[in-house]
């Protein structure tokens, strides 16, 4: 049963920090984060690279490398539980089973010496007491679940002797293993063809309508948020800029960033001659401004205001937050100075 | 907008099959038959897309036309001149027409090489009576024109984003002022913006240097917003080569309607929509199917598709298709 709390969100981040060690100063790569995510609901996060999307996910996970990085500030509380002050041992029941994740390149999650059926077996003995038969019956299930054919030849394959599609399919089988609550999948099909992609969002969404389980969804590919995402959060430089429904972001973009990001990319159902461009790269961790807004010094809006003032995430309309001056200065004047 | 004059790069059934060596004496005992009868031409200023899932032999086309490989079997002709097997000087001669930009910025360029020598290199090679100070000069005049700084002359590859590398590899490629470009995932590696950023750079260079580009890609949208004419390949085969608006709106081929329909469409916000999604991988290259290499997964598929292998047929003005289902003659058969 779950814990009785004012929200009904299955994930509820406030306020995240994350900070990583750089020679001898500790930095935020994940500066300020807050958004929920709601039980059965697909939340997508974009962002250039270097924005701080798998941190923030690593963080979620406690799988930020130990000595290195850590958690500096803020709640994640997931299921009533805040994770953040959860000791290893009970974080490692939790991960795999209620919450897991799906990495982009399915080799680093995939032993190579291992067969398919043994690192199947191991997931499923980590989290319940079963059999070896009955694992194996279960395994063969997951496999079938997840659309690979002769799963009885495959549990005793490599990964290196399957197809990156199957891969994927195997890493998916192995996060759904334990029917968790809240799947993170960072690009799982940025390494894939179109037609693969097609068959593992498919795949994907269906396991998370049966379930009823939640992802969180981290990709750079617009095309896939716009049809596998309820809510959308757009990050950059650590922090999100822009948060919305799929619907309200694609028909009316608020951010500066957004808009560029969205221009940039080619489109089939559009015939642009030029394409949007960003000037400048996102700073590097140690480069970070500590002031004002961190698109500013890329952003063909901005004002001399926004190098001072750091914008806040506000509601401009609703289930629409946006971070930027430009929409502050319609607001009452108090807010503003805050 | 066809144009009438010759053009620029023909390819007729090309071929290219690499042995698979095993056993003891690592005796051929099979072939990969990466391309396995590619015919196409592009005309001069055109952009041609070359599209298709990972490993089915589109760098190995790009590779082949510019003989870095040699083919198996086939034709290649640079503005009417058949190149398939020319030797010595005259291969040297003509590979000063035709360069090649790769997708790994950060692989293709040597990383103990200053950037301005990386970008005079070839031309110190093709011009060794070139006075070094008009090198220098060129060098300098090409590493403004992508959009890199003045110091970047006296800077190593490693210093740069990935981005700025992809810009340095396209001043390479420019240097010997080329004739044809083969850009073979040129911005794969890139991030969105800088992406962008590339893909507008190839697009002004088209214009101002007169370049003709085969531009190989697996991003459908990518290649959609370069190309003039597009070609799609499975298994080392042509299936659809037709004007973009013809593969986009009216795609034949049940596999390039598979292909277009797999890609994910930001205006599709929120809708349910009819997918072709298709079963199963992509067949090996070393056992590929009979017949049509497609039909083993094709939704459209007849009994003949498992013995015939349809050619490239003109079904609509510019548009051909390798299928049987729109060859008329093969379906009566
Ligand atoms: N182990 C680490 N040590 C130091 N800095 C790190 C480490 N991991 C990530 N960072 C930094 O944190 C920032 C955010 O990185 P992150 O990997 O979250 O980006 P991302 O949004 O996932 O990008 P991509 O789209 O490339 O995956 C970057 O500046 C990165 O350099
Ligand atoms: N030198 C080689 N020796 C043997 N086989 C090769 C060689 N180069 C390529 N191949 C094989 O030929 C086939 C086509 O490869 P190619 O690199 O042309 O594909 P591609 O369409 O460019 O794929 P990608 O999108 O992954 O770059 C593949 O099966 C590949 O393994
Ligand atoms: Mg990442
Ligand atoms: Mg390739």
């Amino acid at each position: 049963m779950r814990e009785v709390s004012n929200s009904q969100a299955i994930l509820e981040v406030k306020n995240l920090e994350s900070a990583f060690m750089i020679e001898g100063e500790e930095y935020n790569a994940v500066d300020g984060v807050s958004f929920q995510v709601q039980p059965g609901k697909v939340v997508g996060v974009v962002g250039e690279s270097g924005c701080g999307k798998s941190v923030m996910s690593l963080s979620i996970m406690g799988l930020l490398p130990k000595g290195i990085g850590k958690v500096a500030g803020g709640e994640i509380i997931f299921d009533g539980k805040h994770l953040e002050q959860l000791p290893d041992q009970k974080m490692n029941k939790i991960r795999g089973k209620e919450i897991s994740m799906i990495f982009q390149e399915p080799m680093t999650s995939l032993n190579p010496v291992f067969t398919i059926g043994y690192q199947l077996e191991e997931v499923l003995h980590n989290h319940f007491k079963i059999s070896k038969e009955e694992a194996t019956k279960k395994i063969i299930q997951l496999l079938d679940a997840v659309g690979i054919s002769r799963p009885n030849k495959i549990i005793k394959d490599y990964p290196h002797q399957l197809s990156g599609g199957m891969r994927q399919r195997v890493m998916i089988a192995m996060a759904i293993a334990c029917q968790p609550k809240l799947l993170i999948a960072d690009e799982p099909t940025t390494a894939l063809d179109v037609t693969v992609q097609a068959q593992i969002l498919e795949l994907l969404q269906d396991i998370q309508r049966k379930n009823d389980m939640s992802i969180i969804f981290i990709t750079h590919d617009l095309g896939v948020v716009a049809e596998s995402c309820h809510e959308v959060i757009v990050m950059y430089a650590g922090r999100i800029v822009e948060k919305a429904s799929v619907e309200r972001l694609f028909k009316g973009p608020k951010h500066p960033y957004t808009k560029l990001l969205m221009g940039a990319i080619p489109r089939l159902d559009e015939t642009v001659d030029e394409l949007e461009t960003i000037e400048g790269i996102v700073p590097t961790l140690t480069k970070m401004p500590s002031v004002g807004c961190r698109f500013a010094n890329r952003c063909p809006q901005a004002m001399k205001e926004c190098v001072e003032v750091t914008p806040q995430l506000k509601e401009e309309e609703s289930n629409h937050e946006v971070a930027c001056l430009l929409y502050e200065a319609s607001r009452p004047e108090e807010e503003v100075s805050r | 907008m066809r144009n009438a004059a010759k053009p620029l790069l023909e390819v007729n059934n090309l071929q290219m099959h690499f042995p698979v060596r095993g056993g003891f004496f690592r005796r051929k005992i099979g072939e990969v038959k990466a391309v396995d009868g590619v015919t196409l031409s592009i005309n001069k200023g055109e952009t041609l897309g070359l599209v298709g899932e990972s490993g089915c032999g589109k760098s190995t086309t790009g590779r082949s036309i510019l003989r870095l490989l040699q083919p198996t079997a086939g034709q290649v002709l640079l503005e009417g001149e058949d190149i398939t097997s020319v030797k010595g000087k005259k291969l040297w001669d003509i590979r000063k027409d035709m360069q090649m930009v790769f997708q790994d910025p950060y692989a293709s360029l040597n990383p103990m090489q200053m950037v301005g020598n990386i970008v005079g290199e070839p031309i110190r090679n093709y011009y060794p009576k070139k006075k070094s100070e008009e090198i220098k000069q060129e060098v300098a005049d090409l590493l403004k024109r992508v959009g890199l700084p003045e110091e970047a002359y006296y800077k190593y590859a490693h210093e740069f984003s990935g981005g700025q590398r992809q810009r340095i590899g396209i001043a390479r490629a420019l240097a010997l002022k080329p004739k044809l470009i083969i850009a073979d995932e040129p911005v794969s590696a890139l991030d969105v913006s800088v992406q962008s950023q590339v893909l507008n750079l190839l697009n002004e260079l088209q214009d101002e240097f007169q370049l003709t580009y085969l531009f190989i890609a697996h991003d459908l949208s990518v290649v959609k917003h370069m190309s003039n004419r597009i070609g799609v390949m499975y298994l080392g085969q042509i299936v659809e080569i037709a004007d973009k608006g013809s593969i986009y709106e009216n795609p034949l081929h049940p596999y390039t309607q598979a292909l277009i329909s797999a890609v994910p469409d930001a205006s599709k916000v929120g809708e349910k929509r009819d997918r072709i999604v298709l079963e199963g991988d992509v067949p090996s290259p070393e056992n590929p199917p009979t017949g049509c290499p497609f039909h083993t997964r094709c939704p459209k598929a007849i009994d003949k598709c498992s013995t015939i292998k349809p050619p490239l047929k003109e079904v609509k003005p510019g548009q051909q298709v390798a299928c049987v289902l729109y060859d008329e003659s093969l379906l009566k058969s």
